[in-house]
């Protein structure tokens, strides 16, 4: 995608950055939003298509994938699908078995969902950027019947999606809470968001320390599903705005593409894996006893 | 960029997806690796005990061919022993034998010869008895006399 000038480079990088938005807007009913002004006038009550059909897509062919392997899955000689799946379980295994020591039978697959999932989405950043934009603009035009091919928007990597991110995040969250209010009782939950850091023997002062402990724990307690969420999304909508820079440069793309696709990959995996660990460790943080 | 029902949305697949793999991909996979490392285990053990029963069993095969070599030639030897002594005895036997055989013989001659001497002497005595008769029932012719007592020359 050469590009003349700044101006239409950055027309068409904030296109690409423009979900398949779903939504109530007040002026036209429910419709898909045919501008980024639309898109964000329809506020909250609004999807992206997108991103919801590549997650769920990309979630399917892992669950689909491994499930295939899990209904073969023997104690004899395993197939060299068998092989590398197990892998992945085994490597995922084993980081849940060093960090978290208690007992549970959600974290394991919640981390291999996680690790695989997210490895996926990321994975789409590799996919030219322009190659399934395009797609879905010949079919925008020729099978729904939008006059304007501009007017049709798709963003393939739903891990550059905040939405994505944070839903994921949140989800982590809730696990947390939940785990913590399970662990240590509800009383516990309170003590541990009000008792710490500051504590005093003598209950006067202790009252007076609990605002201030509340408000250090709570920022604590958020910022662990912002953090999660945002350092995801961060490196990833990087990733894709570098992609869509290089694509813009004219014949020296391809060099260009080749080293920062090379250097991404780390990224997609690293990425990955620390979306899983993070999660692990602080599951493992909310079911430890003090 | 907007935050919108995508979060949501996302958050039910993901819980989806979670639930799904906890309880029709975690489990199976799990399931096989840990019965497949107990299965190396078992198997390892297995083979290690093969190879330990294998040692035991050439050991005691070597020492069994060791003995029955010793055996073997143990046998042989005292089969060579007990060939010479019967070979030596079957000699002395034979020789023994020979020399019994040769007295008898001997004895047996000795005795015949004794035999035909005593018939001899027998028959001498007849004879000379009946010449003697002879002699005294005619009379004595010389001629006569010298044919008749050639004729006892002779038949002694």
């Amino acid at each position: 995608m050469a590009a003349g000038n700044s101006l239409e480079t950055s027309e068409y990088i904030k296109h690409h950055l423009q979900n398949l938005t779903f939504g109530y807007d007040p002026g036209h009913g429910w419709t898909i939003a045919h501008s980024a002004e639309q898109a964000s006038n329809m506020g909250f009550w609004a999807i992206n298509l997108d991103t919801m059909l590549f997650s769920i897509v990309l979630g399917a062919l892992f669950l689909w994938v491994f499930r295939l392997v899990a209904r073969h899955a023997s104690s004899g000689v395993p197939s060299k699908l068998n092989n590398a799946v197990e892998m992945v379980v085994e490597f995922v295994d084993s980081s849940v078995r060093e960090t978290f020591h208690g007992k549970s039978r959600l974290i394991a697959p919640l981390s291999l969902t996680i690790f695989v999932w997210v490895f996926l989405m990321n994975l789409m950043d590799l996919i030219p950027v322009d190659w399934i934009p395009q797609l879905a603009q010949a079919v925008g035009v020729s099978v729904i019947g939008v006059e304007d091919p501009s007017h049709v928007y798709f963003r393939i990597v739903p891990t550059a999606d905040i939405n994505a991110t944070l839903g994921m995040s949140l989800t982590v969250f809730a696990l947390i809470l939940i785990y913590m209010v399970r662990m240590k009782g509800i009383s516990g939950f309170v003590a541990d968001l009000t008792l710490k850091p500051f504590s005093a023997s003598n209950p006067l002062v202790q009252a007076l320390l609990v605002p201030a402990n509340l408000l250090l724990e709570l920022v604590t307690l958020l910022s662990k599903p912002i953090s999660l969420g945002l350092r995801l999304f961060g490196n990833l909508y990087a990733g894709e705005l570098i992609f869509m820079l290089i694509a813009s440069v004219g014949l020296f793309q391809l060099p260009l593409h080749f080293a920062w696709a090379t250097f991404h990959l780390l990224i997609i995996v690293l990425q990955a894996f620390i979306f899983m660990m993070l999660t692990i460790v602080y599951l493992s943080q909310a079911s430890e006893e003090h | 960029m907007n935050l919108n029902l995508t979060l949501i949305g996302q958050s039910i697949a993901f819980l989806v997806f979670v639930w799904f793999c906890m309880k029709y991909v975690w489990p199976p996979i799990t399931k096989a690796l840990e019965e497949r490392r107990s299965k190396i285990e078992e198997d390892l053990a297995s083979a290690d005990r093969a190879r330990q029963e294998m040692e035991r069993v050439n050991e005691e095969s070597e020492r069994i061919l060791r003995e029955s070599r010793e055996e073997a030639s143990r046998i042989l030897e005292q089969t060579r022993s007990r060939a010479d002594r019967m070979i030596e005895e079957a000699r002395d036997d034979a020789r023994a034998e020979g020399q019994r055989m040769i007295d008898q013989a001997r004895s047996e001659i000795d005795m015949e010869l004794q035999r035909a001497r005593e018939d001899l002497r027998q028959q001498v005595a007849a004879l000379a008895v009946t010449g003697a008769e002879r002699i005294l029932e005619t009379e004595i012719d010389e001629n006569r006399h010298r044919e008749m007592l050639d004729k006892l020359a002779a038949e002694l």
